[in-house]
């Protein structure tokens, strides 16, 4: 026994040794790179590609999961799509599913990287820094990275971020839900105060508040008593837990649902429920006929494209890409049976103001915070140490989303929205 | 005791089953490869008849996902195979002396777990300011000590208060799982993510160093080393000889002298300590993260390997690859064929169900009724 309790003593001393004052540790940081997101005005099918180097291009893909995931399908779709538009041999797009965010994840960079990839893309948030850590060591070869935060920062040349404007989407679809809350108001379903939506969220999360923020915006752009409420799983995928919350949102009186999850939870509760859904990431369409409403989702064969582009034409690859409504990287699914012709007809005024730059979804004028209007705000755009904020976002009479780096950043729980 | 579990009936059954008493090495491995062929046979039909793919197809990719066969002069594969085959070793080893006591150690995921802590722990506070020479004998001893603090507490318990410690080092499994899910918040990085992310990306601080440009040989030779320790620590030396004591009868250890609870007690201190070993391995050289997951259920892997093996250290070797082989390769088929997981787990289901069913056939001997020979292999 002394044995033990003298071991037991030396680990706490260790222990205690090791708990010594965190160093700082020295970040990349270079403010001068901020405000450097590139994003397409344009359409890009009719850019010319080098057709010489794009028979000898060699693309790899990092998925997270297979096509059993709603998530990584709309990767992997895109990913087909442009490899058949390109007319690439199949030897010329290797795909890898079912990589974890782990040093599987830097193994299979490696590995594409040694079989002679010249770009190489992985999907998931949490494949960053294997990434990163794969592209110092491969300096000639292209490193991309599908909703990362880090590429402005690290001043690592050959890693990029790229991501979509779906707020603008969100947004679009948020008129469409604030259509049918004014149509069961005039039919004296409920009452004005009683608009109340329900949104299932993943994680509060800067990604998931900003869509439901937007969402929520676009709503009230039509219908200006709505209300949100939200609940997080705190999972991205948990399909029992995602239709519990839609359910338990429903029961506390939330007229139309929302949801920012990657399975069918909430929309099948919604149906099962008959309240309208507005669904994310893919139609639910055929599976939820009676409440579909609309669907937004980020197509990302646009920015496929663009990356083989620049590196067949010996062009560089933005640090950070974010594409939107104009180039098709931002897209609205078809409409639900119940959306009536003048809601479509409200959605396609807004997308051609949104395009034209008339409109920001963001603009300070249409939300509070705490009862007043903001004019200044510090987002933490830049990853470090200190999780501050760093950077004015507020810019223009608007909060400037995606424009500091292409991963959102919205963050702000702006009055009207409760936390359940 | 064998010869008597044949009754004496005025007809025999058809067959009998009696316990063999030992088995020529050569004729033991032949069994183990012909369950291996039959395996493959028995699994390629059902690849056929379930899918369209032919077998020898889906085999080569199951090679193809450990090793490069398109260009074998790229190693990094095979390299990554037998880093992932040197870690499932370690917690293999770290789970046999335990084993070898009858000491239901189901605690190997945690006991790995906080050795990974403990790695995670020097390298996010250390690891950029402290000296190579000092931070990894540091980070060894008090990963080693960490895992060994995590096999110690159900071993105290089941010493001094028999409880039972299948279900205490399940428990301590849960702990740890729930400590890194708490650290991970505290360490997270970016803010909300929930993630540890990559520590010391650019500086590498606290990562284990390099072999002459080789990063997966200082795992691999770490654990051989073990290997080799182990196998003497528990063929030839008295605390292995006490082990097996305690583990055929606690009556005769404590007839002889042993102190039986001390056995316990220093058995499972030994077996957290390699686990804690096996996470700093893993978390220093392997992963430079921590999540709850980081030990993908290797220490119950481990388990299976250490039966598989008969506690034989040098065998944990090969039972150690083929699980490896199987599980990278499973992965493999999923990729290559466009496929989910299903076929491979079927493929991985049939080959163990042969590789642990042929044991049944080296531990026992069926005779026939009216055989001469008395025996069929």
């Amino acid at each position: 026994m002394k044995k033990i309790l003298a071991l037991l003593l030396a680990l706490v001393m260790v222990l205690g040794l090791a708990a010594c004052a965190r160093p700082e540790t020295q970040t990349n940081t270079d403010p001068q790179n901020n405000g450097g997101v590139v994003t397409p005005d344009t359409p890009d099918e009719n850019v010319e590609i080098d057709q010489a180097k794009l028979a000898d291009l060699k693309i790899g893909f990092i998925f997270l999961h297979d096509e059993n995931s709603t998530y990584d399908l709309n990767f992997i779709k895109a990913a087909n799509e442009v490899k058949a538009a390109l007319n690439l041999k199949d030897e010329q797009v290797v795909m890898k599913k079912g990589i974890p965010e782990s040093s599987d994840c830097y193994e299979a960079a490696v590995e594409l990287a040694e079989g002679g990839c010249d770009i190489i893309f992985a999907d998931s948030f949490g494949h960053e820094d294997y990434m990163i850590q794969a592209a110092t060591e491969y300096p000639e070869v292209q490193f991309c990275h599908a909703t990362g935060t880090k590429a402005h920062t690290a001043g690592v040349s050959n890693f990029h971020n790229a991501f979509a404007s779906i707020y603008e989407g969100r947004y679009l679809a948020g008129i469409v839900a604030g259509f049918k809350l004014n149509e069961m108001i005039a039919s004296g379903k409920i009452t004005a105060q009683q608009a109340k939506i329900g949104y299932v969220g993943a994680m509060p999360y800067a990604e998931v508040k900003s869509g439901m923020t937007s969402f929520y915006l676009g709503a009230r752009s039509v219908c200006p008593t709505a209300t949100i409420d939200v609940k997080y799983t705190e999972s991205w995928y948990d399909e029992t837990k995602e239709m519990e919350y839609a359910n338990a949102l429903i029961n506390d009186g939330c007229v139309l649902i929302s949801q920012h999850a990657d399975s069918m939870g909430a929309p099948n509760a919604c149906e099962a429920a008959g309240v309208p859904n507005v669904a994310y990431n893919g139609s639910t369409n055929s599976a939820c006929p009676e409440t579909f409403l609309v669907s937004s989702r980020i197509n990302w064969a646009p920015y496929f494209k663009y990356i083989i582009a620049q590196v067949c034409n010996g062009e560089a690859i933005a640090t950070d890409w974010c594409g939107g409504l104009k180039n098709g990287s931002v897209e609205l699914s078809e409409f639900g049976k119940s959306v009536s012709e003048e809601a479509k007809q409200a959605v396609a005024e807004a997308k051609a103001k949104l395009e034209a730059g008339e409109l920001q979804v963001f603009a300070t004028s249409t939300w509070k915070k705490d009862g007043k209007e903001m004019t200044t705000y510090l987002a933490d755009v830049n990853t470090d140490e200190t999780w501050q904020g760093d950077t004015e976002v507020i810019e223009n009479g608007a909060f400037q989303e995606s424009k500091k780096r292409s991963a959102p950043y919205f963050d702000i729980d702006i009055d009207g929205v409760t936390t359940k | 005791m064998s010869e008597k579990v044949v009754k004496k009936h005025h007809r025999e059954p058809l067959i009998h089953i009696t316990k063999r008493e030992s088995m020529a090495w050569w004729k033991a491995w032949s069994i183990r490869g012909v369950a291996i062929l039959l395996a493959l046979a028995v699994a390629g039909v059902i690849i056929m008849l379930v899918s369209d793919l032919n077998p020898v197809d889906v085999y080569v990719a199951m090679a193809g996902g450990n090793f490069n066969l398109e260009d074998p002069s790229q190693t990094r594969m095979m390299w990554v195979t037998f880093q992932k085959v040197a870690i499932l070793l370690c917690i293999s080893l770290a789970v046999t002396p335990a084993f070898k006591m009858k000491f239901w150690n189901c605690g190997a995921e945690g006991q790995t777990l906080m050795g990974c802590v403990a790695a995670a722990t020097f390298m996010i506070y250390c690891g950029d300011s402290m000296q190579p020479a000092l931070l990894f004998p540091l980070m060894l001893l008090v990963s080693m000590l960490a895992g060994a603090l995590w096999g110690v507490i159900p071993a105290v318990f089941k010493a001094y208060y028999n409880t039972n410690e299948t279900l205490f080092t399940l428990m301590m499994n849960y702990i740890a799982i729930s400590l890194v899910a708490f650290l991970e918040i505290v360490w997270e990085s970016p803010k909300n993510s929930a993630k540890v992310g990559v520590i010391n990306l650019f500086t590498k601080g606290g990562w284990l160093p390099e072999i002459n440009g080789n990063r997966y040989l200082p795992v691999i030779v770490t654990v051989l080393l073990v290997c080799i320790l182990i196998f003497i620590y528990l063929k030839y030396s008295k605390q292995g000889y006490e082990i097996s004591v305690v583990g055929e009868s606690q009556n005769t250890a404590r007839y002889v002298g042993i102190n039986v609870k001390k056995v316990i007690i220093r058995t499972m201190a030994v077996s957290g300590a390699i686990c804690g070993l096996a996470g700093m391995l893993l978390t220093s050289g392997i992963n430079h993260t921590i999540y709850p997951d980081a030990v993908e259920g290797q220490g119950f892997t481990a388990i299976l390997v250490s039966w598989l093996a008969s506690f034989n250290p040098i065998a944990m070797i090969f039972a150690a690859f083929l699980i490896i082989f199987l599980q990278r390769g499973a992965g493999a088929i999923a990729t290559n064929f466009g496929l989910d997981d299903s076929l491979a787990d079927i493929v991985t289901g049939i080959i163990l169900f042969f590789i642990i069913g042929c044991e049944f056939f080296i531990r026992y001997k069926i005779n026939f009724r009216h055989s001469k020979k008395g025996g069929v292999d």
